[in-house]
């Protein structure tokens, strides 16, 4: 193709290999702009390989699994539970009498694990002080950008039932 | 004509320079919206970028000829 042929007649390797080390260090403007544009190419296909995954994305299918039962935990306790997995850690409040909320225990910052201050009734992340709402899990506080993923509960027969997590990301 | 030529060159690599800086802001946004859960912003995103490397190819391609039509 005309427009990457090379300007010199020398063979390829000449360029690559050349005898003196001053010519290997030399890159010409050409060659900048290559490595740029193909840097730029690179960009592309990774926007592409996120529009593919996101195109390709179904909907995670969760399962009911009882966390606790009601009056188990005292108003102001919590419960440390795994769903939707064994290695997903979550907390389960009780932050009134007929009130349940539980989240993923995971910071959405760095992943360290958060515990409830029940005397500011809030979220905390002891490594880097973020601090999450108790209502909703959206941040208040310190460097996480985004809220803590929520588990919905149900409460079937006087048990509470874990159905779903929100706000999860891939 | 060469150091006009010369001036053209550099001012493509310049652009592209540019244009990269704002394609890689771009893949992290974009990578960062998807990894929270938000699959809406990879069309544009994808979109935009292959606009942004149309621009690259064309200055490359544009300095390809200056610097064929200068030597």
């Amino acid at each position: 193709m005309k427009w990457f042929r090379k300007p010199s007649s020398a063979p390829l390797w000449q360029d690559e290999f050349p005898v003196y080390t001053a010519d290997e260090r030399y890159v010409s403007r050409r060659q900048f702009t290559k490595f740029l544009t193909l840097t730029s190419f690179a960009m592309f296909a990774g926007n592409l390989w996120i529009l593919v995954r996101s195109l390709l994305h179904r909907a995670p299918s969760y399962p009911r699994q009882t966390v606790a039962v009601l009056d188990e935990i005292a108003i102001g306790g919590v419960k440390i539970f795994t769903y939707p997995t064994p290695g997903d850690p979550c907390i389960l409040v009780r932050t009134a009498s007929d009130s349940y909320v539980a989240y993923s225990q995971k910071c959405t910052h760095l992943s360290c694990a958060v515990y409830y201050e029940k005397e500011q009734n809030r979220l905390e992340c002891p490594c880097h002080q973020g601090f999450f709402s108790i209502a909703d899990g959206s941040v208040l506080q310190g460097p996480p950008q985004r809220p803590l993923p929520r588990v919905a509960l149900e409460n079937i027969g006087g048990h509470l039932v874990a159905v779903r997590m929100e706000g999860e990301g891939v | 004509m060469k150091k006009g030529g010369l001036t053209a060159i550099d001012g493509a690599m310049v652009l592209i320079v540019l244009l990269l800086i704002v394609q890689i802001w771009l893949l992290s946004a974009t990578l960062e919206s998807y990894l929270a859960g938000y699959r809406e912003a990879a069309v544009p995103g994808a979109i935009i970028s292959g606009i942004l490397f149309g621009a690259c190819l064309g200055l490359y391609l544009f300095v390809v000829r200056i610097d064929s039509e200068v030597r």
